[in-house]
């Protein structure tokens, strides 16, 4: 009996699902998430990244979509290079915090136009190499990549094979360290904590101690208000040297841009995500806000959506802007 | 779940005769060693005795991203894609909608009665207390709309498993040819980690729903298959001959015969389909699932470990209630674990024979029922009343705290767990990672090819050493040597408390019994949850990764030990314990060479489970091919991330061969 019933469930699935498909063609980019818009729900997906300032965003984003604007909001974890593509896809309806992806942007935004621009987050990162202070203060000449050789032996750790450790996070951030440290000719590993929250662990421990370390990190953070880092000087931003690197990136050998943040939104969702669609777009806030959120998630443990009604309490006048 | 590689029919395996073996395995040994003698210093003359030489890898890492931007490209466009592949994700994504929809429909009221039904109809009345009181608790925890969302996921692609699964079964149930087709297939697709099937999908379909659907139907119907077409062979000759004589058709004889004397089997294998998609639903999460496992994976990633367990309780209760309710009333069936005696299959009075008595009035019950269903749950509202929430996330996260302020380090007299967790990196799979390394490549393959032959055959030693040298080519060699460093220290400290803990339970009684709910428990979990706890309590590294392991394969080794000590001839005791053997003498000399195809089969389980988990560990820092895996799937890098999947499936292969001596000899039987 159980066995009919079952071959019976796979029948009718299978015939709903012949059904639903019809004979035509299906284009799976413009699939959305089988949970979107179910139960009469107005639904809105934001993709979140693994850091802390994306979920500060996405948080506050969600708060205010679901208690002002009655939404239901849902959150996905994707990384940053495949949400471009599960955005294009309409899996995902938006990004509100990419760091810039020129590849990705030229064959979404400008060539299948599956993906629409939706303005500045009002945010500015910076990604570079940094060193704690009580390093630099000890040993001021490291902050010129051109002495970083010099310390390399003080930097090695077991991770690092022999040579100085330079630590990176998640493996899904924005990096050219591999480029960077072979194209410098530094005596450096770049070694992966796996992800950023271990690798703030890891830079708690070292500073706990007072050792030395040297990190990949970017700003805005929240994490400097506890640890003090100061930037090390890379050759400098170049546009011939971006220009290179978006061809091939292991040629890298400058230092990292300054990126004004941007939010994308999936292009259907942007035309007929009403006032959704239009409250992102305005979304827009500053470090501060940001980090102001980032704080009360990642050190006072609230949960995202606690950290979010705070500000929100807080800051009225600020967010009453952004409603469409 | 991956822990099904042995068949039932395995346990039957003769002993082999240690008279023989010793000088066939000296004569192997002999022929390996002159072999190397010979090639050796050939192959590292021409091509240098360091890690796997470059001259003899093969990139394809040009080729793979070229394929992946041609189907970026072509996804909207393309023929394949329009008329093929879209129609699949759209079946898929429909199905899963659909399911959704009527879950959602239920309410949480209907869903939690109708499951309880549901079980209790199933496995009886503890089985539906179970479930009701596990739905309350996701519910309770927060998790229901996650929690319906994988359940969607898991019905969908359990439908597609069992159906697909069955089929293939039935073919090599029937035909000698297929089998032998299949069989070994079907094997090597159990002793593969789950991650290893992620990429192909990914590179296809993208990241979404459909593909982790897909992923999870790969997965999730080998055992279905091998399990139907084990019954559908097994059935009695005898009885074969009767029904044969009354002049039945080859549809007749099927119909009437086989598949209801099958019966144990497809059951086992829908529930061993149904703990496998679980399992793989979960992991899924890394390529978009959504659900529970994203929840998990979303606090993995900032290491919040309050909100894991959150989202992971409801997984583990998940996996309990689906146990309990598709192994129905019949004896605790041991998910992968050969059942001690007994012939599988011969227990027809219980199967469908004796109810149509009552089908009538069932029906009726049952109209009625489902009526009452979804009447309570259009009463009682769509979502878990906001109201009735326990938010446990804090909590747990300020325990979380107290424990890395009070045992993570400085404990007088044992350290602490973060020491542990050093300790084991530095002193044991430091030196191991970089000894492995730092051998010869001719020498590693040397190694395994010793080892497989004398456990195997040189069917299973040529498969283990092409494994080996196609990670090579790939290029893949030291991060495999990475991994497998990490996955022998695992297994060594599995073996060890394996052993000692199935001595106890195969010599106390009491010991057994206190330990049997644990060990199914902490066999029907998925092994995504492990890595939860073991954040708290290791933090991040290759030590978390290796207790989570550790964890997971435990139980199976635990239970195959303890059968395989408890087997062993009363009698061969008796005479041992007259002639004035210790305890540690009979354990030495009468049990363990008694039961030695069983501590065989343990260690190939131990081998699989570790490795499984060993991947997975890549999204709590175990590094190596796991993490080129995360890697690549969060660069949108499907290159790097295919070839170490390749890489891994080549892995899991050499170590399941290298360690498998019992199959080989039962299909040689």
């Amino acid at each position: 009996m159980a066995r009919r019933k079952l071959i019976t469930t796979v029948a009718v699935t299978g015939l709903l699902a012949a059904a639903a498909t019809g004979c035509g063609a299906a284009d799976m980019t413009k699939q959305a998430s089988p949970y979107a818009n179910a139960a009469g729900a107005k639904t809105v997906t934001l993709s979140v990244q693994s850091w802390v300032g994306a979920r500060a965003n996405a948080a506050v984003a969600q708060y205010l979509l679901e208690h002002q604007l009655g939404y239901r909001v849902d959150t996905v974890q994707v990384d940053e290079v495949p949400a471009w593509d599960a955005l294009s896809q309409g899996r995902v309806d938006a990004i509100l915090e990419d760091w810039g992806h020129p590849d990705q942007e030229k064959r979404y935004v400008h060539d299948k136009k599956t993906v629409t621009d939706a303005g500045p987050l009002g945010v500015t990162g910076h990604i570079g190499w940094w060193v704690p202070k009580y390093f630099a203060d000890a040993h001021p000449d490291v902050l010129d990549w051109k002495n970083l050789n010099k310390y390399a032996a003080q930097l090695h750790t077991p991770e690092s094979g022999g040579k100085g450790q330079l630590l990176d996070g998640s493996p899904s951030y924005v990096t050219n360290d591999k480029a960077l440290v072979s194209n410098l000719k530094l005596d450096y590993q770049v070694v992966f904590a796996g992800s950023e929250a271990a690798q703030i662990t890891q830079i708690k421990q070292f500073a706990k101690d007072k050792k030395p370390f040297l990190s990949y990190w970017y700003e805005p953070q929240w994490l400097f208000n506890e640890v003090p880092l100061v930037e090390v000087r890379l050759p400098e931003h170049t546009q011939a040297c971006d220009d290179k690197g978006t061809k091939d990136p292991s040629t890298v050998d400058c230092a990292y841009p300054t990126t004004p943040l941007k939010k994308f939104l999936n292009t259907g969702f942007a035309d007929k995500g009403g006032k959704a669609a239009r409250f992102l777009e305005k979304f827009h806030w500053t470090k501060a806000d940001q980090n102001e959120v980032s704080q009360m998630i990642a050190e006072d443990k609230l949960s995202a959506d606690e950290a979010a009604k705070r500000w929100v309490q807080r800051h009225p006048d600020e967010w009453k802007a952004w409603m469409p | 779940m991956s822990s099904s590689t042995t068949s039932p029919a395995s346990s039957t395996v003769a002993l082999p005769k240690t008279g023989i073996t010793v000088p066939v395995a000296a004569r192997k040994l002999m022929l390996l060693v002159a072999l190397t003698a010979v090639a050796a210093p050939l192959a590292a003359a021409r091509w240098g005795s360091g890690s796997w030489p470059e001259a003899l890898t093969v990139s394809l890492k040009g080729p793979l991203t070229t394929a992946n931007n041609w189907i970026i490209d072509n996804r909207d466009s393309h023929w394949v894609f329009l008329y093929f592949f879209g129609h699949i994700s759209n079946a898929i994504i429909s199905a899963v909608r659909g399911v959704y929809v009527v879950l959602l429909a239920l309410g949480w009221a209907g869903v939690t009665a109708g499951a309880s039904l549901l079980a209790w109809r199933l496995a009886g009345v503890r089985a539906a207390v179970t479930a009701l009181a596990s739905f309350a608790v996701c519910g309770a925890l927060g998790m229901w709309v996650p929690t319906m969302r994988t359940l969607a996921l898991m019905i969908v692609a359990v439908a597609a498993s069992v159906a697909v699964g069955a089929l293939l079964g039935l073919a090599a149930g029937l035909s000698d040819r297929t089998f032998r087709v299949l069989r070994p297939v079907l094997d090597t697709m159990q002793a593969l980690p789950a991650f290893a099937y992620l990429l192909p999908v990914v590179l296809v379909f993208g990241i979404g729903v459909a593909p982790a659907v897909l992923a999870t139907v790969v997965y999730a119907a080998p055992p279905m298959a091998r399990l139907t077409a084990l019954g559908l062979r097994g059935t009695d000759k005898g009885v074969l001959e009767a029904v044969d004589s009354l002049g039945a058709t080859a549809r007749q004889r099927l119909l009437t015969a086989r598949l209801p004397m099958a019966r144990r089997e497809l059951l086992l294998g829908v529930n061993q389909s149904i703990m496998m998609a679980l399992s793989m639903a979960v992991i899924a999460s890394v390529i978009g699932a959504d659900g529970l496992g994203d929840r998990v994976y979303q606090a993995l990633s900032t290491v919040d470990v309050g909100a894991a367990l959150t989202a992971g309780i409801p997984i583990v209760l998940l996996a309990i209630v689906l146990d309990r309710t598709t192994s129905g009333r019949g004896p605790r069936l041991w998910a992968g674990v050969p059942q001690a005696g007994g012939t599988p299959g011969r227990r027809l009075g219980e199967g469908g024979h004796n109810r149509p008595r009552s089908r009538t009035r069932t029906a009726t019950t049952w109209a009625v029922a489902a009526a009452a269903v979804v009447a309570l749950g259009r009463l009682a509202g769509t979502s878990w009343p906001d109201g009735w929430t326990v938010a446990i996330a804090a909590p747990v996260n300020h325990a979380k705290d107290w424990m890395v302020d009070h045992l993570y380090s400085g404990i007088p007299g044992i350290g602490g767990s973060a020491d542990w967790a050093a300790h084991y990196t530095g002193w044991i799979l430091d030196p191991l990672r970089n000894g492995l390394q730092a051998l010869p490549w001719w020498g590693t393959i040397v190694i395994v090819a010793a080892l497989a032959w004398l456990i195997g055959t040189w069917r299973t030693t040529l498969t283990a050493v092409l494994s080996l040298a196609a990670i090579g080519v790939l290029g893949r060699w030291d991060p495999a040597m990475d991994t497998l460093s990490q996955v022998l220290a695992a297994v060594a400290v599995t073996l060890v408390l394996g052993f000692a803990v199935a001595v106890a339970a195969a010599r106390s009684p009491r010991v057994d019994r206190l330990l049997r709910p644990v060990l199914d428990v902490f066999q029907t979990m998925p092994q995504f949850v492990y890595l939860i706890p073991v954040v708290a309590l290791f933090g991040v590294g290759r030590a978390p990764a290796a207790a989570a392991a550790v964890v997971y394969a435990l139980p199976a080794v635990v239970r195959i030990v303890s059968q395989g000590l408890r087997r062993v001839n009363p009698g061969a005791l008796e005479s041992a314990r007259s002639l004035g053997a210790t305890g540690g003498q009979q354990l030495r000399q009468v049990q363990f060479p008694l039961a030695r195809p069983e501590l065989l089969l343990a260690v190939n389980q131990a081998v699989v489970l570790v490795l499984s988990v060993v991947i997975i560990g890549a999204l709590v820092g175990g590094g190596a091919l796991g993490y080129e895996v995360v890697f690549g799937l969060a660069q949108g890098d499907l290159a790097t991330g295919l070839v170490a999947g390749t890489a891994i499936a080549c892995l899991g292969l050499m170590l399941d061969r290298v360690t498998q001596p019992v199959k080989a000899k039962a299909k040689e039987a």
